[in-house]
């Protein structure tokens, strides 16, 4: 009895951080979501997802994160592969080089993009050395695909590597020694072995590219409007917090989809990043 | 007014540390020689934008009043506001700009200000009292801190391999031939201001229709803009990225100052446009619940002497209303017309009005429109 209540004890901390900045602010969005400027209940902020500005940045936002999340598990695993055939010494100080720029921060990394794409920029200097003409590469979806892949590679890289690394070495032996060529162990043997990681890998970039705002801002000019960019609008410009609660919480519907899956498929958190 | 939001956020990102360092070093500094020189005077909330006072007139009033200053920032008048209104946080004084302060006023936000605690008000140019009645419009609630204007910043070299003529108005700026050239401001009422008064409209127009006129024109130019931004505007045209954009006059100090030093190959110059233009006044305010008033008219007073608003300018570089301090500044600064246009030739130009929350609420949606298109 004294054991649990100590227990619980060492729990308070965390239980108090998750009460205060968890689980209050969240009620406050839901509040916010569902009251308009008067205090009464209404449905509309929800619904004005259905307006054609609403609905054509959201159906935006989920195509650049869906095209940026595919691209992110097409380099992430074969690079994840390569880090787990590397064995632990030399694997782990590429693991390392690859977390180092996320160490620096991740607006200054963005705005380091802008240098690079701009029409005086680094990449244009590049071409204009070579003899071809520049290219138009900022203010593009193009552009801010670039940044939510750059930003959000190492999310996918990490989970699959840590599935990866689980994978027995005689698994895969077994496998070759029953005649399955590099295709066939890639498909029947690695891939559904890996899947926890590339779920939680999809879902770690797939939430973070659908809500950005900063990347959209900076790389594209405030041109593109994603649904991320509405909703910090309406919190720092338009003074309607009502409406951006309301819109968070139908982009929460997502977030709760990508829980539901991880929790279908990664049962005992193999998957997980860190 | 709403540069430096990205200057802000990238210095508080890299140098959170450091800055908080700063912060509790000179408030440590504040506080010692109040106690020693003098009986606690009190302490004073200050709500400023940021980077917008030199920062040694802080600890100079600290240290002749005894006063202990907290002093917050915030990067748009939206997001100051809803704390105003909230009252979380009494703050003793603010600084929001003109139709802000009539939102504030209208909502019965502010307190009035006793003029007799505000000497040096004799310094504020009364021209500028004068604009400020657009907003306060018995001049009872607000102090005049900055103005400018807002006009268009061109690339003299650029235009000139495009074949495009100087722009002189607003419609300049729907010139196909700028195609991708064009930086425009992020923001509503600025860039409803832009179309709003090329089509010869207020830019404080509720009507419906010059509302509609001036979206399908936003929305028409769109293909040609380069990119909406705030405060990048400056260094993008430095940069050479952009043959025109939208700026607020008081960056222009810092632009002349770069394109010299830099010795670049181009020349940037602003002109102001004829249709008119946003005359923008940004002015100090005693919020109702404020809980140090008279701290609050010190700091207002000790802001309107001469030198104090002169070493302002010399770090904000935004114009000052205050004509003690004009009177103090070298010929040459006085004479330049872009940072100290004409009062008389801006007779055309406006100050924006709160329009009402539903007025705003289109122009919102209006934006998004042209955003979302």
């Amino acid at each position: 009895m004294n054991k649990l209540l100590r227990k619980n004890l060492l729990a308070g901390p965390y239980l108090f951080w998750s009460l205060g900045f968890i689980l209050i602010p969240l009620l406050l969005i839901v509040y916010y979501g569902f009251t308009d400027r008067e205090g009464s209940f209404t449905l509309s902020n929800i619904l004005s997802i259905m307006t054609p500005e609403h609905r054509k940045s959201l159906w935006l936002a989920l195509e650049l994160s869906f095209v940026s999340t595919v691209i992110c598990l097409v380099l992430a695993y074969p690079l994840a592969m390569v880090l787990r055939n590397r064995g632990m010494g030399r694997g782990s100080f590429i693991v390392f080089i690859f977390i180092l720029p996320m160490w620096m921060n991740f607006l200054l990394r963005t705005m380091a993009w802008q240098t690079l794409l701009e029409k005086n920029g680094v990449i244009n200097g590049l071409l204009a050395a070579l003899r071809l003409p520049p290219q138009g590469l900022i203010n593009t979806s193009g552009a801010i695909i670039l940044g939510m892949v750059y930003n959000f590679l190492p999310f996918m890289v990490l989970p699959i590597y840590n599935v990866l690394c689980k994978i027995d070495d005689d698994t895969i032996n077994a496998a070759r020694d029953l005649g399955a060529n590099f295709m066939q162990t890639l498909f029947l043997v690695w891939l559904p072995l890996s899947i926890p990681g590339i779920i939680s890998g999809i879902t770690m970039v797939f939430v973070p590219a659908l809500t950005t705002f900063v990347i959209s801002n900076l790389l594209g000019g405030s041109k593109i409007l994603l649904i991320g960019n509405v909703i910090e609008q309406e919190f720092t410009r338009g003074g309607n917090w009502h409406l951006g609660a309301g819109l968070s919480l139908v982009l929460m519907i997502f977030i709760l989809i990508s829980m539901a899956l991880i929790a279908k498929y990664d049962k005992n958190g193999e998957g997980s990043a860190f | 007014m709403k540069r430096k939001t990205w200057t802000l956020i990238l210095t508080a990102a890299v140098a959170l540390p450091l800055l908080s360092g700063c912060g509790t070093s000179s408030e440590g500094a504040g506080n010692g020689q109040s106690a020693s020189e003098q009986k606690n005077a009190g302490e004073l909330y200050v709500y400023n934008w940021g980077e917008y006072i030199d920062e040694d007139v802080i600890n100079q009033f600290e240290d002749e009043t005894g006063i202990h200053v907290i002093y917050d920032l915030f990067d748009t008048n939206e997001e100051m506001y809803p704390v105003i209104e909230a009252g979380a946080v009494t703050y003793d004084v603010v600084c929001p700009s003109d139709y802000m302060i009539q939102k504030m006023r209208e909502n019965d936000l502010l307190a009035e200000i006793n003029f007799d605690h505000i000497p040096n008000i004799s310094q504020i140019d009364p021209a500028y009292m004068e604009m400020s009645k657009a907003f306060d419009p018995e001049n009872k609630y607000s102090v005049p801190y900055c103005w400018g204007t807002v006009g268009i910043l061109y690339n003299t070299k650029r235009l000139e391999e495009l074949g495009v003529a100087p722009p002189t108005k607003w419609a300049d700026l729907w010139n196909p031939k700028l195609s991708g050239e064009i930086l425009m401001q992020d923001s509503v009422r600025d860039a409803f201001m832009v179309a709003l008064k090329r089509d010869g409209f207020s830019m404080n127009s509720t009507n419906e229709n010059e509302l509609n006129q001036a979206k399908d024109a936003l929305i028409e130019q769109k293909p040609l803009v380069q990119a909406y931004v705030i405060d990048q505007v400056r260094d993008k045209m430095i940069g050479g990225e952009a043959a025109v954009g939208v700026i607020y006059s008081g960056e222009m100090l810092y632009v002349q100052g770069e394109v010299e030093s830099l010795g670049l190959d181009y020349d940037l110059e602003y002109v102001l446009p004829e249709e008119g233009t946003n005359l923008w006044l940004d002015s100090w305010v005693i919020p109702k619940n404020a809980k140090n008033k008279e701290n609050a008219e010190k700091w207002i007073d000790f802001l309107c002497r001469p030198e104090i608003a002169k070493a302002n300018f010399e770090y904000i570089t935004y114009p000052t209303p205050n004509k003690g301090a004009f009177e103090l500044l070298d010929e040459e600064m006085r004479n330049n017309k872009t940072v100290f246009p004409d009062i008389d030739s801006l007779t055309n130009s406006e100050v924006f009005t709160y329009l009402g929350d539903e007025v705003d609420a289109v122009y919102n949606d209006f934006w998004k429109e042209v955003k979302a298109n």
